[in-house]
């Protein structure tokens, strides 16, 4: 130990280190043209920075990573007019405080089940935003949502607003790509690849119906298509458009 | 890691892989009543029994056939109950087990009886042996159980609110418990929660998931089932005007007896230990510099009492101690627990093994990662199976990250309650903030990562990820820890506020069960990392920081050391991680509906708190039958009173500063 | 500093539409109603108090990369008489309930409640435990709910810039506090067998006396 005091003037130089940099950093961000172009959130917030860390929230915002998870919502498919859910309760199954609610549809007539969801419901004031449901569903049917900003007032009922039921759950799948831009360029090259799968079983079997004594022609045509080319090739041929523009404005 | 046995398929006679070839040439004798009843085990009932490790089988000849059998699974059965302090005390004694890692009960309804389970272990390392008794559970759904345990508080103190706990949980008594209240709940709760028949109001099923929820999943509020409309059940005939409700009772009892001091300590201890500074001495001496200014029983003045929680800026959440103050010296020290007890074993027995792993997160919510491996961990040895490579990588590179954010919220909160207010926890907040914008980017939240899975973990590190870890690990958090030094460490203030503050020499910590940084800034080198590998931290370099004060202030150094360890071993990680393949993250294939074979083991990780136990038993389903967390902030506090009493009020906030329990740990 | 959703106050007052253009300037007309809720809303003092894992997050918005200090709130105090504002952070026990109740009847008014994330709203995940209340405002009135488990912190800042704008509409005239006769002391719970909500005293004595020969199981 030395002189008594300096471990408390050694501190002291610490804070007087960081109240400089506060104002340091800022203004070599200011002189620096290059540096300012970088917003502010990302500069303050990136492992280099030495000044001020303050994110002024409703002005500027963090930008969400895209793994970020708040509470689910359902996906629908804008290019078959669809729900991408087929109702088959998984995402129940594996919800651990269990606050997903589902009613399948079944047959009027035959009262056989039909793969949609007749009603939906999460209950968030029980959901604890796991991303269970989201990673174990076998359709990319739901996903978890991006949209933090949900706080109420209490003038309704409040479950009335915190069970959200599938009207409000549903966002197009142009959303979702938006949001999830790697999982979304991983759910059409899976689609294209399944596809072309299909398309391959297909050929085989015709060909093998062709000429029966004829085998092994199915591996031919098995390798997936590249990830570029199946971006191009994913959407169906009847509405290229519409999954074009889901795709832009992820990119 | 793990005591375990599990037992893949029923027909194979109990082979505890590790214990088995060391204990069978050892004493085949022994051994006899092990593989004598595999015999009957063609017979339709009955789980296969334990093979003995050494000194089970030491323990076996010393007291025995009869009195200690080989228990169902693991470990032995102490058959008669009034030797069980006999055991135990050789346990302690001839056996070394000195520190008594945890203790819980089961309620085996089908057969009628409640176990109650003892882990002891070494504190110099390896695995704790298992001990088993039984008592009836009775049927009465209110009464505590007529045939009381033994309580192994004179051997163990930390048996204290363990047994308590298990008290209030299952209703088993235990003779001889210095204050056997009810810990969680409160006096006047109606029934045992933890026994298997006993429901709780919003109750819908044994086991999740609830069939209500698909395919007729019609959404109704837990409120509109129940006939109160809430989450309360009443017995019968109950009256609420006319009730006498003593939550509290017992607990100021033996506080307001005015019982001096130094007859409440059991053990006597605080006059030999030594003071480093002259303070912390746990028997009120009122003329310390004895120039007899005052004669002391003259000056003998009023104690109060005071309640210092469970709304207390200092009290770290919703923790109540309640302090009986000489002047301004704590003479005397109770903590009231369970305002944050959320059921978490409750619920946890309910849900299928893949929902707990969220549901940990939520355990100790500042280092929700490290909780998520302890069990997955444990899990895992139950089922037999092994992540692969690259995921054992990204769960270490995940749990040491945790443990620098953890230290880093521990650190600034300790000297929020020093009085520095503020400046130092924000400084390391603003850190903390970086780790956790990795777990989010990772995982997907902040603090509830979610990211461990059975055989794996929930998402690969993208190149990017790994840049912003590298940065971290390398440049950013290293330069902090040095400025955090620099600011305190030598800070004259701090030291005169801590140094001698809180002393707990080595042999109380070890029986108190006290583990984690305050155990090693007492100067015993436990770390479960070390001393009972677990994950891949057998391939890493690191030490283990050991300071010997056993006070505040190295409590702070150590966890200082520590993170310093864990960046190298951080370091280590993503320096391997590119020898591992890219996506492979998850052995076998991604399930949701596990099933675990029946068994029961004993599990745990080093968190940034201590030992972090999860003892789990399997009946062969979906769900645990039984889901016990053996948590580290519980039983640490079980030493507050001791580190405490003797100082002033001012120091005891920083005492329990220094233990850096997390509330959703305690009460759970 | 000034958020957006509110523009700066001057201009909020000046852009009056009975103020004459020539005068705008120079004069600007509020109501008391205006000054008052401008001054409450840029001056909430939270209570420091923290339930659980929100609590976490509540510390984290407080901390530098947040900064609730922007808003005007930055004060939190310890004491329930100092504070206008209780942000319920995290799972409500029954056994803590009596004491936030408690905490609430202490604070002056006017007072808001803010119930930050799952547990608070509604009991969360861990609503069906037998210990846990399912969700604040069973015993106090709450004015702006959260979702998330837990929120971030943006989320709770949100949350405030809701509550904002509800002070912005109150009125002097209809807040409940300077009503006379008003006494809005919610009766302390009590810990009997379970919880004792003191209010509904009589329909639990009913229910209890008729459900006399069996317990009251949903299941049974």
């Amino acid at each position: 130990m030395g002189l008594m005091g300096t471990g408390i003037l050694k501190g002291l130089g610490v804070t007087l280190r960081h109240f400089i940099d506060t104002y340091a950093e800022d203004l070599k961000y200011v002189l620096n043209k290059s540096g300012a172009r970088q917003p502010r959130p990302l500069r303050r917030q990136s492992p280099k920075n030495k000044g001020l860390v303050t994110v002024e929230y409703p002005r500027e915002r963090l930008p969400l990573p895209e793994n970020f998870r708040y509470v689910p919502f359902l996906v629908y498919d804008t290019e078959k007019q669809d729900d991408k859910c087929t109702s088959c309760g998984i995402c129940a199954k594996v919800c651990p405080p269990q606050c997903i609610w589902i009613v399948r549809t079944e047959d009027p007539v035959t009262k056989r089940p039909v793969p949609q969801p007749k009603e939906f419901y999460i209950d968030t004031t029980i959901c604890m935003n796991c991303g269970y449901c989201a990673e174990f569903c076998p359709f990319d049917a739901i996903k978890m949502d991006h949209d933090y900003e949900l706080s109420y007032y209490p003038d309704q009922e409040p479950h009335a607003r915190l069970v959200h039921d599938k009207s409000r759950l549903t966002k197009p799948d142009t959303y979702h790509a938006s949001i999830h831009p790697t999982d979304w360029r991983r759910e059409l090259e899976d689609r294209a690849a399944e596809e072309a799968k299909k398309k391959a079983a297909a050929e085989a079997k015709a060909k093998a119906d062709a000429a029966k004594p004829a085998g092994g022609a199915a591996p031919a045509a098995k390798p997936a298509p590249a990830p570029g080319a199946a971006r191009s090739s994913a959407p169906e041929p009847d509405k290229p458009a519409q999954a074009d523009t889901g795709k832009s404005s992820s990119e | 890691m793990a005591e375990e046995t599990t037992h893949p398929t029923p027909a194979e006679p109990a082979a505890a892989p590790k214990a088995a070839p060391a204990a069978k040439p050892a004493s085949p004798a022994a051994t006899k009543p092990a593989a004598a009843k595999p015999a009957g085990h063609a017979a339709p009932k009955g789980p296969p029994l334990a093979t003995l490790t050494p000194e089970l089988v030491q323990l076996q000849q010393h007291f025995g056939e009869n009195v200690i059998t080989p228990a169902p699974y693991v470990g032995v059965l102490v058959n008669d109950l009034n030797k069980l302090r006999e055991v135990m005390t050789y346990v302690r004694d001839q056996l070394g087990f000195d520190m008594l890692a945890n203790v819980t009960a089961v309620d085996y309804i089908k057969e009628g009886y409640i176990q109650v389970v003892y882990h002891p272990q070494r504190s110099k390392g390896g695995q704790p042996i298992t001990i088993k008794v039984r008592v009836p559970r009775g049927s009465d759904p209110v009464a505590p159980t007529e045939v009381a345990v033994p309580s192994l508080t004179p051997i163990y103190a930390g048996a204290e609110f363990q047994e308590r706990e298990i008290y209030d949980m299952y209703g088993v008594r235990f003779e001889g418990h210095p204050d056997l209240r009810r810990i969680l709940t409160w006096e006047g709760f109606y029934g045992w929660p933890l026994r298997k028949d006993w429901h709780e109001p919003y109750y819908e099923g044994d086991t999740k998931p609830f069939d209500s929820r698909w395919p007729g999943g019609h959404h109704q509020l837990a409120e509109e089932r129940v006939p109160w409309a809430d989450n309360v059940n009443y017995p019968p005939g109950f009256d609420p005007l006319n009730f006498n409700a003593n939550p509290d009772a017992g607990l100021y009892d033996s506080m307001l007896s005015g019982v001096p001091h130094a007859q409440v300590e059991p053990n006597g201890h605080a006059q030999q230990a030594p003071q480093p500074k002259g303070v912390g001495a746990a028997v009120p001496v009122y003329d310390r510099n004895h120039n007899n200014l005052a004669d002391e029983e003259e000056l003998q003045t009023d104690q109060i009492i005071v309640n210092m929680g469970p709304q207390h800026p200092s009290t770290h959440g919703v923790l109540r101690m309640v302090v009986k103050l000489d002047g301004e010296t704590v003479t005397d020290l109770k903590l009231a627990l369970g305002y944050l007890h959320r059921n978490h074993e409750k619920i946890g027995e309910r849900n299928t093994w893949l929902h707990n792993i969220p549901y940990t997160d939520r355990l100790d919510y500042i280092c929700g990662i490290a909780n998520e491996l302890g069990y997955v961990i444990t899990v895992e040895k139950m089922m037999g199976i092994k992540p692969t490579e690259r995921a054992e990588y990204l769960r270490v590179i995940m749990a040491e990250l945790t443990r620098i954010q953890s230290h880093f919220w521990a650190i600034g909160f300790l000297l929020n309650d020093l009085g520095a207010f503020y400046t130092p926890a924000l400084y390391f907040i603003t850190e903390r903030d970086l780790i956790l914008d990795l777990f989010e980017s990772v995982s997907g939240s902040r603090l509830m990562c979610n990211y461990m899975r059975f055989g794996g973990v929930s998402r690969d590190f993208t190149e990017e990820q790994i840049a912003h870890a590298r940065e971290l690990a390398f440049d950013r958090i290293p330069r902090k820890i040095d400025e955090l030094e620099q600011l305190l460490t030598d800070n004259e203030i701090i030291k005169a506020r801590t140094i001698g503050v809180g002393y707990l020499p080595a042999e109380r910590s070890i029986n108190y069960s006290l583990t984690g940084p305050c155990l090693r800034a007492a100067g015993v080198p436990y770390d479960i990392r070390r001393v009972d590998p677990y994950s891949i931290y057998d391939r890493f370099d690191f030490e283990i920081p050991v300071f010997y004060g056993a006070d505040v202030y190295d409590r702070y150094r150590v966890r200082v050391a520590e993170m310093r360890q864990s960046l190298r071993i951080v370091q280590q990680a993503l320096n391997q991680l590119d020898q591992t393949k890219p996506g492979d993250i998850q052995a076998g294939k991604k399930a949701y509906n596990h099933r675990v074979p029946a068994g029961e083991a004993y599990g745990r990780v080093e968190t940034p708190k201590g030992e972090l136990g999860f003892y789990l038993v399997s009946d062969g389903g979906q769900n645990p039958y039984r889901y016990h967390v053996r948590s580290s902030s519980f039983i640490n506090l079980n030493s507050l009173k001791e580190m405490v009493v003797g100082h002033k009020v001012a120091d005891a906030v920083v005492i329990l500063g220094s233990l850096d329990i997390v509330l959703g740990e305690v009460d759970r | 500093m000034a958020e957006p959703t509110n523009a700066n106050v001057s201009e909020e007052f000046q852009n009056d539409p009975r103020v004459p253009d020539e005068l705008k300037n120079n004069v600007f007309i509020t109501s008391l109603d205006k000054l008052y809720n401008w001054g409450r809303k840029r001056s909430m003092w939270p209570m420091l108090f923290g339930l659980a894992c929100c609590a976490i997050e509540m510390i984290a918005t407080a901390a530098s990369r947040h900064d609730l200090a922007r808003f005007g709130w930055e004060l939190m105090r310890a004491s329930p008489r100092q504070a206008d504002l209780m942000i319920v952070s995290g799972t409500v026990t029954k056994k803590m309930i009596p004491q936030i109740v408690r905490l609430y009847n202490q604070m002056p008014e006017p007072r808001y409640v803010i119930a930050m994330g799952a547990c608070a709203t509604a009991g969360g995940p861990f609503k069906e435990g037998y210990n846990v209340v399912s969700g604040v405002d069973k015993f106090i009135p709450v004015d702006v709910y959260i979702t998330g488990c837990p929120p971030r912190p943006e989320a709770l800042l949100h949350s405030f810039i809701k509550l904002q704008e509800k002070i912005e509409k109150q009125s002097l005239r209809n807040v409940p506090w300077y009503r006379k006769g008003e006494d809005d002391v919610v009766p302390v719970p009590a810990l009997g067998p379970d919880l004792v909500d003191l209010r509904r005293a009589q329909e639990i004595k009913e229910k209890a006396a008729q459900a006399a020969p069996a317990p009251e199981q949903p299941a049974a």
